[in-house]
């Protein structure tokens, strides 16, 4: 827990060192100046609202069986690929006293691992894999998700509706249109972006992978925990209440599907909604608005991971124990 | 004044389905607060299970959003 405090104190609590450094003079002209070159540039080149699309845009089609590779596909290769280089990087030479990026990674492994003991005790080093790289995972896309470059770089299509201008500029040879704020008119054709990454949570594909997985190796904990007597808690036939015993099983069965859909669409949800957020605060007010969302973001991007991974966590504890009558909440 | 009701589904949405989780969250603050106030000590322990009390509840809205865009975009 004491992860989430340092990290909830670098988003809310920074404001002492910036008062002591705004209290100037030349601080607060800075700032106003500031302030007045930036409003002055959203009056001159205002921010295009991007077309909000809930599926993920298709960037390039494979010829056979009809799979297209799209933007959040794509947003979560170069996750994996950021975590599989950097784990590669961290481990090429060990060192018994680390120092540098091993000790960083060193540190934050055993905050994660302490945390995950203090919940499941002596069954924590079992959990610990599956449950870290869940939240390693989504800490990096969801914060890879608001870096500049998504959402704003990509390939130029026919809007279905609306849509905006746009201005060809040829830089080293490549053909590069610039997409206008302004609207275009009744029949002319508009244009939008189908950026080439887009945060990976932001597809509902991508969630309901992962609560497909929590879910189902949760079964698979619960099976390794306490063999076929696991089942008895869906299917009871022979406790001693009797049928009262089956309706608290089917009762299970359903809450066992509803973690999948409240796992997904949480995250989903949360990501989806950030990115939205940003893209109209930059469209309403540019510039300057958007800056404390992006701190935002960067929260709710790691209460997310957090949240998937711990629930994880305590949905697994939860199957390894029996099912006693008073250890139900 | 003409207005689309698509529009006016998706703000209803959003609107009503904020109502619950904002009562939420405004019970759980001021039960943290309360309990800050006794204890200051256990600040710490208590911010961290208010932020993800505040974060179950607000998943609720969050739901409510998810519908509310489905209204509005799909």
């Amino acid at each position: 827990m004491e992860v989430m405090q340092d990290v909830m104190d670098d988003v809310m609590g920074g404001e002492e060192g910036c008062m002591s450094g705004c209290i100037t003079r030349t601080g607060c002209l800075f700032i106003i100046i500031l302030i007045a070159v930036l409003a002055f540039l959203a009056t001159k080149f205002p921010v295009a609202l991007p077309e909000i699309a809930l599926p993920a845009e298709p960037i390039l089609t494979l010829p056979f069986a009809g799979f297209s590779v799209t933007n959040t596909l794509l947003a979560t290769w170069l996750t994996m690929l950021i975590l599989i280089v950097g784990s590669f990087a961290v481990t090429r030479n060990l060192k018994l006293v680390p120092s540098g990026l091993q000790n960083l990674v060193e540190w934050g492994l055993e905050v994660l691992l302490d945390l995950v003991e203090s919940v499941s005790g002596r069954r924590g080093r079992q959990f610990f894999p599956l449950v870290a790289t869940i939240f390693i995972f989504l800490l990096v896309s969801n914060w890879m998700g608001i870096l500049p470059g998504f959402a704003s770089v990509g390939l130029i299509h026919e809007a279905h509706q609306g849509g905006y201008q746009v201005q060809q500029v040829s830089i080293l040879g490549l053909d590069i249109g610039l997409l206008q704020a302004e609207e275009v008119g009744e029949h002319e054709t508009g244009w939008t972006v189908f950026s080439f990454l887009r945060s990976a949570a932001t597809d509902l594909n991508t969630p309901i992978a992962l609560a497909l997985i929590s879910v189902f190796m949760t079964q698979v904990v619960g099976v390794q925990a306490q063999g076929v007597r696991y089942f008895t808690k869906f299917v009871n036939l022979r406790g001693p209440m009797g049928p009262i015993g089956m309706i608290v099983g089917l009762l299970e069965t359903i809450s066992e599907f509803a973690k999948i859909v409240s796992f997904s669409f949480r995250l989903f949800g949360n990501v989806f909604a950030g990115e939205v957020l940003l893209a109209v605060m930059a469209f309403i007010v540019p510039y300057l608005v958007s800056i404390p969302f992006l701190g935002l973001e960067i929260f709710v991007g790691f209460m997310q991971a957090f949240v998937f991974a711990f629930l994880t966590l305590i949905f697994m504890h939860m199957a390894t124990m029996g099912h006693e009558p008073e250890g139900e909440e | 004044m003409e207005i689309d009701l698509t529009t006016l589904a998706a703000g209803l949405a959003i609107g009503l389905g904020a109502l619950g989780p904002g009562i939420g969250v405004g019970l759980l603050v001021s039960g943290a607060m309360q309990a800050i106030g006794r204890n200051p000590d256990a600040t710490p322990q208590i911010q961290t299970n208010m932020i993800l009390g505040i974060v179950f509840a607000e998943a609720i809205a969050i739901y409510a959003l998810v519908v509310a865009l489905i209204i509005k975009f799909v």
